[in-house]
């Protein structure tokens, strides 16, 4: 009854893509940051046709997924049909949307192109995905702050594709404005004497919480706080196999290509033992070992919010 | 330029308005009166469930009822915000509060999630459906996928430029609203997690704890970007004014200008209400010669809660529109009284007491359509005639002699410092 769920994960680079291929990954999302939210690394049209092309030709297959999933403004989404159209030439398996813009437009500029919601914070409900589930997408995303029962019920009751992500920081906080910019210039000095793009070691503390490192950059769409833990699940993955999730993501956003491979071996060996027996599956301390042996020690390794209840 | 267009929309199920709609939040019955009597054509509130506002009193079914009735006497509308996004457990249950909404009386819901949004639109097709600002709508393809979805109108993301609400005019027949004032997210609205990770607060269905106003500081590689401990890295925006820029607003084709604050006090939607209506008033009354007054200005600044600013309407905001230093009141002015009655004969007035006044107390009287004066608190009796020395009990009556004539909903404000 169970499929093996595909193990997704993004790239920062074509030779980080084929390296992780080789270590197990089924998927990658990547793209542009014109369209895409928090890439490790820059695909252009010609680099995604070359991913494109090593995922098809590898020896098992592998799929490109495309991330369109920005808030687009009128300039970045009336661009859209040509980028959209030259995607769907290219050959990508998805293309992943977090605007309705990409969904109307897709119908048109990549018909017969899967689709994949992926709103992150927003997307909550098996109702929501039903709803685009009617209006074309194959597979909905799920909100990071869901919990594991959440998770399955979704599974259970919605017809679509269900992503979760397992591993990795997550995005808690997305400001148009330029937080760090409008900083600098608070304290009299130029934008330009703090490199605040992706990967150049900024982080917030907040006062009373002296221990968490909250990763903070900028790009051209604005300001990113992300979370203090990566999400981990290693441990608990057969729960979510066995809810018969259909993509397991593990998110590579300022991770080292070292640290991911070895993330992708362990969460490849887990998936792999599971499908082959899933009676006698066991975890294996050492996947965790692997992983643990490489994780920036300011940053724990955590559950997220697969078992906790929110309140409101 | 006045868009005086007739022409109708929907099924001509509503008229285009001549003037934009002023739309103000009402956090509880007292206030919705309040802003409807001050001069809003719609308040919107929030219903026991599926809002974004755990923490305000909300309103039941009952409180509903006497809302939209009180609201039809002055023409007015009342929206429910169902803007929550809405986890599996949310769903049972909502096609019977869609429906009692519908039964209430209310006009449109504000929902963001679309599985809100498409049930409303199948069990309680009396309601409108207006998509709200948590949905992030910032572009004219988005704006037209949601009028194709049947949706009369959308609440724009506070990001959203007056260029680039001319091009979604331009592109799409929908109405648009747009918030012209009160507090602002620094993130894209729904797209901000920080109370969940802080506190295990779901920020999405209401429990936003404002942790983009706590302390932070900013670190590179384990050093504190600023020297100086005083001044801190901020997420916190300053509120959003439109006062001063209606023109634009009204001449871009907003078709409803929203006020932020169900968590706001009655003395804070009634001046600012009272503020917007004046000057769309007097816009439409001769907009060639339409000049922004400064009395409106200073009203609005005597209940503003932080500084100022226009938000994304012109420009990104930048250095001076964010709070970085810790947040003071920023208005020196607290509420201290309704008036409840006026004797003309005697020259007195029924007040009752919001906050504490005594003779010689320098206090301003308002009320709808920019009526103003100020005066010093002379003798303060009780309804029994009996002088006090203060009016110092929560709601109590107490008769004052004041300098000019007053009505029934008038406020009484005090200077603080």
């Amino acid at each position: 009854m169970n499929t093996k769920p595909e193990l997704l994960t993004t790239a920062a680079s074509l030779g980080e893509l084929r390296k992780l291929m080789e270590a197990g990954a089924d998927a990658f999302i990547i793209g542009e940051s014109k369209y895409g939210a928090r890439l490790p690394g820059e695909f252009g049209l010609g680099e995604m046709a070359e991913a494109v092309e090593a995922a098809h030709g590898f020896a098992r297959p592998v799929r490109i997924y495309a991330a369109v999933n920005n808030l687009l403004d009128n300039a970045a989404a009336d661009s859209l049909p040509e980028y959209l159209g030259s995607l769907a030439q290219i050959g990508v398996d998805a293309i992943v949307f977090g605007d309705p813009s990409v969904l109307v437009t897709a119908r048109e500029a990549a018909p017969g192109v899967a689709l994949h919601w992926n709103a992150e914070m927003t997307s909550t409900s098996y109702a929501q995905a039903d709803y685009w589930g009617r209006r074309g997408a194959s597979r909905i995303v799920l909100a990071r702050e869901l919990n594991m029962e959440q998770i399955i019920e979704i599974k259970q009751r919605t017809s679509l594709e269900v992503q979760v992500q397992v591993h990795g920081m997550t995005n808690i906080y997305h400001s148009k404005r330029s937080l760090v910019d409008s900083y600098m210039g608070h304290l009299g000095k130029e934008a330009s004497e703090l490199d605040s793009r992706l990967g150049q070691g900024l982080y917030l503390m907040e006062e009373e919480r002296r221990d968490e490192r909250y990763p903070i950059y900028q790009d051209a769409h604005g300001t990113y706080m992300m979370s203090s833990d990566d999400v981990c699940m290693i441990e608990n993955l057969h729960e979510l196999m066995e809810a018969g999730i259909d993509s397991l993501r593990v998110e590579g956003l300022m991770k080292t290509a070292a640290y991911n491979e070895t993330v992708i071996r362990a969460y490849r060996a887990a998936i792999d033992a599971y499908a082959a027996d899933p009676q006698n599956y066991e975890f294996k301390e050492e996947w965790l070992d692997a992983i643990r042996e490489l994780q920036d020690p300011s940053r724990e390794l955590s559950y997220g919010f697969f078992f906790k209840e929110q309140v409101y | 330029m006045s868009m005086t267009t007739n022409k109708p929309l929907l099924k001509g199920k509503r008229h285009r308005l001549d003037k934009p709609e002023l739309l103000a939040p009402a956090g509880n019955l007292e206030k919705l009166k309040f802003a409807v009597h001050y001069g809003a054509d719609a308040v919107y509130i929030g219903g026991q469930k599926y809002g974004l506002r755990s923490g305000a009193d909300n309103f039941s079914f009952e409180e509903m009822r006497e809302g939209v009735e009180f609201a039809a006497r002055y023409g007015a509308k009342v929206f429910v915000a169902t803007n929550i996004y809405a986890h599996n457990e949310d769903i049972e249950g909502l096609e019977d509060y869609l429906r009692g909404l519908e039964e209430a009386g209310i006009a449109a819901i504000i929902a963001a999630d679309p599985a809100i949004v498409e049930t409303a639109q199948r069990v309680a097709p009396g309601l409108e459906v207006h998509l709200s600002t948590q949905q992030s709508v910032l572009n004219w393809r988005t704006v037209k996928f949601w009028k194709d979805e049947g949706l009369p109108r959308v609440v724009l993301a506070r990001e959203t430029s007056l260029e680039e609400i001319a091009e979604m005019k331009a592109h799409v027949d929908i109405e648009i609203e747009a918030f012209i004032h009160g507090a602002m997210c620094s993130s894209f609205s729904g797209r901000c997690v920080l109370s969940n990770h802080f506190t295990d607060r779901d920020s999405n269905r209401g429990g936003c704890c404002q942790s983009c106003r706590w302390k932070y500081d900013l670190y590179v590689d384990g050093d504190s970007v600023n020297s100086e401990q005083d001044s801190q890295f901020t997420m916190g925006s300053k509120d959003l004014c439109m006062i001063s820029h209606l023109p634009e607003l009204i001449e871009v084709g907003v078709d409803s200008f929203k006020i932020e604050g169900r968590m706001k006090s009655l003395h804070y939607v009634a001046t600012v209400v009272n503020a917007y209506r004046q000057a769309i008033d007097a816009y439409f009354a001769d907009p060639d010669r339409y000049e922004l007054k400064p009395e409106w200005v200073d009203e609005i600044n005597k209940s503003a809660n932080r500084p100022l600013n226009t938000g994304f309407f012109f420009d990104t905001p930048g250095t001076e529109d964010h709070i970085y230093e810790p947040e003071q009141k920023a208005a020196p002015y607290d509420f201290a009284g309704v008036v409840l009655s006026y004797d003309e004969a005697t020259g007195e007035a029924v007040i009752q007491q919001r906050n504490h006044f005594k003779p010689g107390t320098e206090v301003e009287f308002f009320g709808p359509g920019g009526t103003f004066f100020k005066q010093s608190v002379e003798e303060i009796r009780d309804l029994e005639g009996q002088l006090l020395d203060a009016a110092r009990h929560p709601l109590q009556h107490v008769r004052i002699r004041t300098a000019q004539p007053v009505h029934p909903m008038d406020m009484m404000r005090k200077r603080i410092r």
